[in-house]
């Protein structure tokens, strides 16, 4: 087998002698259940600690599988990515005077998973469940930067919804590198005449995309006259999608 | 960035203390929160039925949550025009008026121990005076019957409070006497919402009635003096010095006037653990005969009192709860939503949680939840969806009682409280009920009360028009359902609840 690496060998041995015993285990037996010496399954086992897939009971010292590592297949509960998002695109959307959507990546789609209204007392539509497509929406452009499952461009259909809606899969690439580098993405009347949205990433363990947390609105107010954001904007969209991005960490 | 403090106050406080904690808000002008602190307290069960919180661990939690509420916000005292108080109801706090020391752990509304006070209550010919005059029948659920056990079970306390050493309070009765002073001339007070839940309130008069205080034998001098909602009542010594505390509201009464229902008719449902259904029913007391409670929404000095009629709802997130912690069905609340959208229906399977009996509109103390109408079909998902749509049809109950007894038909029912991130769950409350049913973008409905109430005494806000105004929609969901199968549900959760009933029996 070429090219093994020892230490990654050593950790799995701990975490498979750790699973297979019912108790927590003291680093003396540990390290001689494996035939290793103390300091370095000591090293091993601290580094496990320190990203979650080892506990340390805090009264005996004793160590065991930890949490992180159990749930370490499960994706995401996109309902509970709602719950932890909901004050913060209330939030967003009352301090920002537009409406605010929080999209997900559903096969070559956004699908919308959340939908706070333009707080202005006007007859609206509720969305959730809407899909949008990820070529022409600011939601779309930013999964596309940030979800690592994401299609590539060349290989979306590239409808043309409005005369400015990218149609050329360069084009596409560009914009996505450019959400990717700035870490937030902005599209003007790419998707219906005259609404301009601006949009970041909710992120997950590994900095992983998992969703876009953004707001929509009429082109005068969510843009400058020259075509960049609004004053504000960007910084108030980022600062919710970071605080739900945190939120995600914590425990259920 | 926070103004000058010689600059005109920019903001206003809430202290909502709850049951689980207790949390300062600050809100700007429009009613957008900018800052939240929050501490949780301990819950102490001492024995089976028992459900105590340390008062004192209350006001310490409280002291800390002032400041640190501040400091989010960048702001100084000086910055709030007011402080309001939202509270946990029927807490009863009863303490040593020169020390400040609470003679005895606070009895929360979770407590059942003064079971048996009722029971002589309602054996006693006085039952009907309660119900006539306080518009509550006798309920261990109220403040008073615990004020009547610790005054029998405290040694001494009966001697103490005939000589005036000792106060009674709910929760915001404590922490206003704490905020002005404690024993250094703190204000003893409380509000008519607090007041009307402590079966000792004359609920048209709005003054402590002497034949309700002999009825229980509770002295008079331990009672605070009642007020209105919005009314400076004093400036804080502590916690927020000089600030004046302009409001306090029971915390289902402070939702309904925190989502604007300032008129007759207009009605909310906050979802938490369990469910409160408040309507608007203006001057009048509605006299229910489908187990509904009447109860004062709101007074505003020198205007007429505003009533509510209340539907409570025993458990609504707690099934939520149960699905996750005892039946392990899912890891976190919110994921009962991804099961119950694998199916499209509950496969014929319904739940009725009648864990501690059936609360309104049916108060069947001797009935215990089912899951009927099992089959092989029958998968996890379609239970998911059951435990869903019980929220839905307990609602509608209510809805329907609400309804029939103050004759006024609902037109849309406001939404507040976690469980309305649950989209699958507000869309099928609005098919059951064939009504719009909306969420505001302010959610803290509790908290926007009393900071309202606060802020009105102070003339913050000029008058309900400007609150109202503030109110503002963050989603709305329309009924879609077909009247075919909101029949057939609705008959299958009808039926449902009747396998519920009678099944608490003696020992066989």
């Amino acid at each position: 087998m070429p090219g093994t690496i020892q230490s990654i060998e050593r950790a799995a041995a701990v975490l498979q002698f750790l699973g297979a015993v019912r108790e927590p285990v003291a680093l003396g037996d540990l390290a001689q259940a494996l035939g290793l010496a103390k300091p370095t399954v000591h090293g091993i086992v601290r580094t496990l600690v320190g990203v979650g897939f080892v506990e340390q009971d805090a009264e005996t010292g004793r160590y065991a599988v930890g949490e992180a590592l159990a749930h370490l297949g499960d994706a995401l509960d996109v309902h509970l990515l709602r719950s932890r998002a909901s004050a913060w695109a209330d939030g967003l959307a009352a301090h920002t005077g537009l409406e605010v959507e929080l999209g997900v990546l559903t096969g070559r789609s956004v699908e919308l998973l959340h939908h706070v209204f333009r707080p202005d007392g006007s007859p609206q539509r509720l969305r959730i469940g809407e899909r949008q497509p990820l070529h022409a929406t600011a939601v779309g452009l930013t999964l596309l930067a940030f979800s690592p499952t994401a299609a590539r461009p060349r290989d979306l259909e590239l409808t043309s919804y409005t005369p400015a809606t990218t149609t050329r899969p360069l084009d596409l690439t560009r914009a996505v590198q450019q959400t990717a580098r700035r870490g937030w993405a902005l599209v003007d009347g790419t998707f219906r005449p005259g609404l301009a949205s601006i949009a970041a990433p909710i992120r997950h363990h590994a900095g992983v995309g998992v969703g876009a947390l953004g707001v929509v609105g009429p082109r005068e107010r969510v843009l400058t006259p020259s075509g960049g954001p609004a004053a504000g904007l960007v910084e108030a969209i980022v600062t919710a999608a970071d605080a739900v991005s945190d939120r995600l960490q914590e425990r259920l | 960035m926070s103004p000058a403090r010689t600059s005109a106050p920019t903001h206003v406080a809430a202290i909502d203390q709850g049951t689980t904690s207790t949390r300062c808000l600050v809100f700007d002008r429009r009613g957008r929160m900018i800052a939240v602190a929050q501490h949780e307290h301990r819950q102490h069960y001492p024995r089976p039925g028992w459900a105590e919180h340390d008062a004192a661990e209350i006001w310490t939690n409280t002291l800390r949550v002032l400041p640190e509420a501040l400091d989010q916000a960048g702001l100084q005292p000086g910055d709030l025009a007011a402080v309001g108080i939202a509270n946990q109801r029927e807490t009863t706090v009863v303490w040593d008026r020169a020390t400040g020391h609470p003679v005895a752990p606070a009895i929360t509304w979770q407590d059942t121990r003064s079971s048996g006070v009722v029971e002589s209550l309602n054996a006693s010919s006085s039952a009907g005076l309660f119900r006539e005059v306080c518009g509550l029948a006798p309920a261990g659920y109220f403040a008073a019957p615990r004020l009547r056990w610790l005054l029998d079970h405290v040694p001494g306390l009966q001697r103490r409070a005939r000589l005036g050493e000792i106060a009674f309070g709910t929760i915001e009765t404590w922490l206003i006497w704490n905020l002005t002073g404690g024993p250094d001339k703190g204000v003893h007070v409380t509000d008519v919402t607090n007041a009307s839940r402590t079966m000792l309130m004359d609920i048209r008069s709005l003054d402590w009635d002497q034949r309700l205080l002999d009825a229980l034998d509770i002295p008079r001098e331990v009672l605070p003096e009642i007020r209105p909602n919005a009314q400076v009542y004093g400036s804080c010594a502590v916690g927020l010095p000089g600030v004046p505390i302009g409001g306090a509201f029971g915390d289902q009464q402070a939702a309904l006037f925190g989502q604007a229902c300032f008129a007759a008719g207009e009605a909310k449902c906050t979802y938490g653990t369990g469910a409160f259904l408040l309507m608007n029913t203006g001057a009048q007391i509605t006299a229910s005969s489908h187990g509904l409670i009447s109860t004062v929404a709101h007074a505003l000095e020198g205007q007429p009192t505003t009533y509510a009629t209340e539907g409570s709802i025993a458990v609504a997130g707690a099934l939520v709860q149960w699905f996750r912690d005892s039946l392990e069905m899912i890891r976190s609340a919110p994921e009962i939503e991804t099961l119950a959208r694998r199916v499209d229906d509950n496969g014929g399977c319904y739940i009725v949680p009648a864990f501690a009996g059936l609360f309104a509109p049916r108060w069947q103390p001797d009935a215990r939840g089912v899951v009927v109408g099992l089959t092989s079909y029958v998968t996890r998902a379609h239970l998911a969806r059951a435990v869903l749509e019980a929220t839905a049809w307990q609602t509608a109950e209510v809805v329907d009682a609400m309804a029939a007894d103050t004759g006024i038909g609902f037109t849309g029912l406001k939404v507040d409280g976690g469980m309305t991130a649950n989209h699958l769950l507000m869309q099928y409350v609005a098919d059951v009920l064939d009504l719009p049913v909306e969420r505001p973008l302010m959610s803290e409905s509790v908290s926007l009360g009393a900071a309202y109430a606060a802020g009105l005494a102070v003339d913050f806000w000029p008058d309900l028009d400007v609150l109202r105004d503030n109110w503002s929609r963050a989603a709305r969901w329309d009924p879609t359902m077909s009247e075919g199968v909101r029949r057939r549900e609705r008959s299958g959760w009808d039926r449902a609840v009747e396998r519920t009933l009678g099944w608490v029996v003696d020992d066989v």
